[in-house]
């Protein structure tokens, strides 16, 4: 009898890797996603000349005025840096978020000409043209957006665009608890 | 010929193409080494699997840059890979670390050859651990007899072998030697 069930080991096998794959698909998967290990850990060295010009450079000291802020890597030649960008148009306008943008590998003059074109939502406004503050971050790419609360530490990390629900569901009660 | 023999030895002695360039090295050899090893083990971070010294991509080269920065100001090859986890995490090693999360990673593959080989093992020893075949009964052994021919001592499979079906070896058994079954194949 049990070497009849023995039989089953292949069937029950393939039954347990279809629905590790079927869940893999319904659920949206993604096995190049590389998640963030900088959540919960103090955000690392802001030290980068401003990409307006008058501003003042931009340092640490901003990521530990007790306020939460995002922080915002874009770049002008970057297409999902577009979509997302009326969503921080509107947080900075509507809900008074201040917003860290960091221009990363972008000429300073096509980054401010498109801020000019779009709006600019950055309270404060960064260039990091060779990368290093973008490494240093954990950066693969952009757009990629950090939520930084008042005592500096990171507390959620976007690898992509940030989308309406990612507004509504994380950063907008982000905005709201982090304040203190 | 010679032409032809030179050009198959420059294409045996062909390194992989690294994607560091002249420009980017640093000029103690000893340190560029040491940026080599670390640069082979980490993984870019936005191609599938590829090292950062095999990658063509900005943010690997720029990966590249901070380990040799990283080693120019006097850090350890492993406070060089502490400084890429801790930002882009395990996923930027291409070896993946020994630890409870990677577990079944490492331990799955050797544990589930333990498991098939002792299972193989145990079906074997207990097939071989069943009781001895009852005696031939009389019809049996005169029809042996008359397969065998009259002697009764030509090479043959011995029973237990035959009724299990395997094949023979070569060697002289007495087919009429119920009691050594089980015994002659171990």
């Amino acid at each position: 009898m049990s070497r009849r069930l023995l039989f089953l080991l292949p069937l029950a096998t393939l039954a347990l890797m279809a629905g590790f794959f079927a869940w893999s698909l319904m659920a949206g998967r993604d096995p190049a996603a590389i998640g963030s290990a900088m959540v919960g850990r103090p955000a690392p060295k802001l030290d980068l000349r401003a990409l307006r010009d008058g501003d003042k450079p931009l340092t640490d000291t901003l990521l530990r005025s007790g306020k939460p802020v995002i922080v915002n890597f874009f770049a002008s030649w970057c297409t999902p840096c577009l979509a997302e960008h009326p969503l921080f148009m509107r947080l900075a306008q509507r809900e008074g978020a201040v917003i860290i943008g960091v221009a990363w590998k972008n000429k300073p003059e096509e980054a401010r000409a498109w801020l000019a074109r779009l709006g600019d939502p950055f309270l404060h406004a960064g260039l990091d043209l060779d990368g290093r503050t973008g490494i240093d971050w954990g950066l693969s790419g952009v757009p990629e957006t950090y939520l930084v609360d008042g005592n500096g530490i990171v507390r959620f990390h976007f690898r992509g665009p940030v989308t309406e629900t990612e507004v509504r569901d994380t950063i907008l009660p982000f905005l709201r608890d982090g304040k203190s | 010929v010679t032409r032809v023999l030179a050009l198959l030895a420059v294409m045996l002695l062909a390194f992989p193409a690294l994607a560091v360039e002249p420009g980017e090295m640093l000029k103690d050899p000893a340190l560029e080494a040491r940026a080599r090893d670390i640069g082979q083990a980490l993984r870019c971070v936005v191609c599938q699997n590829q090292s950062i010294d095999d990658s063509a991509a900005e943010v690997a080269r720029d990966m590249r840059r901070a380990v040799r920065e990283r080693l120019a100001a006097g850090d350890s090859n492993d406070q060089v890979f502490d400084y890429m986890v801790a930002r882009y995490g395990d996923y930027v090693l291409l070896k993946p670390p020994f630890k409870l999360g990677t577990l079944v990673l490492w331990l799955g593959a050797p544990l589930l050859l333990l498991l098939a080989s002792s299972a193989i093992m145990l079906a074997v020893l207990r097939r071989r651990a069943t009781a001895p075949l009852p005696p031939l009964s009389d019809e049996e052994r005169e029809r042996l007899r008359t397969l065998l021919g009259r002697d009764g001592s030509a090479v043959a499979p011995s029973e237990a072998q035959r009724s299990r079906g395997v094949s023979s070896g070569p060697g002289k058994v007495s087919p009429l030697g119920p009691s050594a079954l089980g015994r002659d194949d171990a």
